[in-house]
């Protein structure tokens, strides 16, 4: 899959008919162009994680990440459903958005400098303040992952995992044996089959594929968070438009629920004369339309998805299976640390 | 009057026309070369887009990467390795992960192809369905599929460490692997290796004397107790001089896993096992085509030369088999080393995994981190068919033909 991915990259930008010195003629169609051209958003998830990004019973595609990408074709085309999804895993993802397979990556992705700056894309916002944690056997007997020494430690490579649990080993000189599977079924199976100790993910991923596993209350989440994993959407560097366009859909979701807007209200609150109200709802000033959208872009995503409170709910919150707690992903005016700037 | 004779050409002026235009003459020449120059532009133009758009894109180029820290622990490393190392370090730790599976896999595979294409051609009814069965099944089931299986069902079952099977509490056996004993060298280390070659040199030159004697005088020298005094008396005298050469170090339970010891991975024995069985299956139908292309009355003549059977195939039969064997079995040496990169569907570190896999999602430079890989399977493939060309042209060689 990689390769063939690599390759259409390859061909993508060396064969790419707009060449780059003929750039400054032909303008190339922008993103926003080219989504409503196809009447469809390509949207890059996971290959089913509980609650961010996995198909449920009907094959519908559920879960906080897939909120996102409905929320923008809802914005775009008022139509959640105008939505392709691409199972993508953890190391095809990023050439996947390269080549132009995907409009956006939704796909629990940490947002990291590197990954900001080298790999030809831009993060939009942080869906889920995430940390990296460790699930062990309870048979075990471990409560403390300093306890891990000359462990065997499954994780899924080409993950920012990977390279925390080198950093976190190596820090507390503590001995261990890496396993790197490309797909986190494949790194589940082996942790649950015995081949490791400890399986080693960002927690919330840990809580999800805990349920697969056969007995979900043999294993238990360790306490340590080693590493911060700020997870959000990423776009294509260089369409500036686009970039803003996702970045504002997030910050809509979570506006949305600071100012009480929920799917229930939604059309009582848009004949509000509250000020903020109104210009959230486009009933005053044209913010929906400098973002490329139209007037009642507001409405459309929270009709759609809800905010973003009930997103999280929904899907991986006390509503759900997973039953997290919203920890740090509260609002900032309820001691979390989830902030949108104004709409204004 | 003697017209003078027009001068020919020189001879080297019309070996070149001939090789670079044929038929064509200076024609074909221009055209040839028209054809090479249009190739050379789009090569360029190819690349020189390439990084003309991954600027404009804001992708990193170039291969400045290689030197920088790759910041993850592989598993299995055969050469030393630490997370501080750089990313040219994985490379080569993935190049000899998959080099080692490959050499492993091509000899193990070639041992059983051989024996189960004699063991199909064996007049006992039983082994050789035996063997055809093996074929039939093994050859008709994906390999993905029965690597998966070697690793998930087969070792997969194995106990966990706490209760590993122990043989004579040096050897584990459990579901992380084979924990061994692990040989650490001493001050006679270099001693004892040294006798032992001379000793196998000895040998080698007590088996010239003696075939030179049977063959030029015809007389029977008995030369196995002096091999077998020279293999063990002089390592021996070496070990009661220079001290014991080698201890090891026994392999201990400690916390979650043994210490001590070496360990072979259970990644590593699966994708062994799964590509020489499967490889094997279609070496024993190459070798068996090759031994039924020789005519069965070589095989008359052996029998009738009073040679028992395995001679007969040993002697007679296989050398001329391998001629037909040989390019075909060169084919599936070359398969196994690329179905290596399946590798990645079970954890095993080889190239494929750690190289065109982690690192470049780590860095994103999917164009040049695939051209190095598709350039070193390249270069190994070549390196192995060129190999198994010089085989054949000796093989060849030997039989006058």
């Amino acid at each position: 899959m990689k390769c063939v991915l690599a390759v259409i990259f390859a061909f993508a930008a060396g064969l790419s008919l707009q060449p780059a010195f003929a750039q400054e003629s032909a303008k190339p169609q922008t993103t926003l162009e080219s989504v409503k051209a196809r009447g469809m958003l390509s949207c890059g998830v996971s290959q089913g994680l509980p609650g961010f990004s996995a198909p449920d019973d009907k094959g519908n595609w559920t879960g906080l990440d897939v909120d996102v990408c409905r929320a923008i074709a809802a914005a775009i085309f008022n139509d959640p459903s105008k939505v392709k999804f691409v199972p993508l895993s953890a190391k095809d993802r990023f050439i996947a958005l390269q080549s132009g397979e995907i409009d956006v990556l939704s796909r629990n992705t940490t947002w990291t400098l590197s990954r900001d700056t080298s790999l030809g894309g831009n993060f939009t916002g942080v869906t889920y303040y995430d940390g990296q944690g460790f699930l062990v056997r309870k048979s075990l007997k471990v409560n403390s992952a300093l306890e891990l020494n000359s462990a065997s430690v499954c994780v899924q490579t080409g993950t920012t995992n990977e390279q925390n649990l080198a950093d976190y080993f190596k820090s507390n000189k503590m001995k261990y044996e890496v396993i790197a599977f490309s797909t986190a079924d494949e790194t589940v199976k082996a942790y649950e089959s015995g081949r490791c100790d400890v399986f080693t993910s960002d927690i919330s991923q840990l809580y999800a594929e805990r349920l697969k596993l056969s007995v979900p209350a043999d294993h238990a989440v360790l306490p340590e968070v080693i590493s911060k994993e700020p997870l959000g959407p990423m776009v294509r560097h260089g369409d500036d438009q686009w970039f803003d366009l996702v970045k504002w859909t997030l910050f809509a979701m979570i506006n949305a629920e600071e100012l009480g807007i929920t799917q229930k209200n939604v059309n009582e609150m848009a004949k509000s004369d509250r000020p903020e109200l109104k210009r959230v709802f486009g009933t005053d000033g044209n913010f929906g339309e400098q973002l490329g959208l139209t007037k009642d872009w507001v409405t459309r995503i929270v009709t759609a998805v809800g905010n973003y409170g009930e997103s999280f709910d929904r899907n991986v919150g006390a509503g759900s299976p997973l039953g997290i707690a919203r920890g740090l992903n509260k609002l900032w005016n309820q001691g979390g640390i989830q902030y949108a700037p104004p709409i204004r | 009057m003697v017209a003078e004779p027009r001068k020919p050409p020189p001879r080297i002026f019309l070996k070149l026309r001939r090789a670079l235009g044929g038929k064509a003459g200076w024609g074909g020449l221009a055209l040839q070369v028209l054809f090479v120059a249009v190739l050379v532009w789009i090569g360029y133009e190819i690349i020189d887009n390439a990084r003309g758009n991954l600027a404009a894109q804001h992708v990193a180029s170039g291969f400045g990467f290689m030197s920088q820290t790759a910041g993850f622990g592989v598993s299995q490393t055969l050469i030393p390795y630490s997370e501080t190392d750089s990313y040219t370090r994985v490379f080569l730790v993935g190049l000899l992960n998959t080099l080692l599976v490959s050499v492993v896999g091509i000899v193990f595979a070639t041992i059983i192809g051989f024996v189960v294409a004699f063991g199909r051609l064996s007049p006992n009814w039983l082994i050789s369905r035996i063997s055809g069965g093996y074929v039939e099944l093994v050859r008709n089931l994906p390999l993905l599929f029965q690597i998966l299986f070697w690793y998930l069902a087969v070792l997969g079952a194995l106990p966990g460490p706490r209760e590993s099977i122990s043989i004579f509490d040096a050897f584990f056996l459990n579901n992380r692997g084979l924990v061994i004993p692990k040989p650490i060298g001493h001050e006679g280390l270099v001693a004892f290796t040294v006798s032992i070659a001379a000793a196998v040199i000895g040998c080698l030159l007590l088996r010239s004397y003696s075939r030179r004697a049977l063959f030029q005088s015809g007389r029977v020298v008995v030369v196995w107790p002096y091999v077998l005094a020279l293999l063990i008396g002089v390592p021996l005298a070496t070990i009661l001089v220079f001290g014991i050469p080698v201890t090891f170090e026994m392999p201990a339970l400690k916390g979650f896993n043994f210490s001590g010891g070496t360990r072979v991975t259970p990644e590593f024995v699966a994708l062994a096992v799964a590509l020489s069985t499967y490889t094997a299956a279609f070496i024993a139908e190459v070798v068996r085509a090759g031994i039924l292309s020789v005519h069965k009355g070589q095989m008359e003549a052996g029998a009738s030369l009073g040679l028992s059977r395995g001679s007969t195939l040993r002697l007679v039969v296989v050398p001329q088999a391998m001629r037909v064997i040989l390019p075909p079995l060169t084919n599936q040496y070359l398969n196994l080393t690329k179905n290596s990169s399946l590798a990645v569907g079970i954890g095993y570190p080889d190239l494929f995994s750690v190289f065109a896999g982690t690192t470049l999602s780590q860095t994103g430079q999917a164009i040049e981190i695939i051209a190095i890989t598709m350039g070193v399977y390249l270069l190994i493939s070549l390196v192995t068919s060129a190999i198994m060309s010089f085989y054949g042209w000796r093989v060849t060689r030997s039989m006058g033909g």
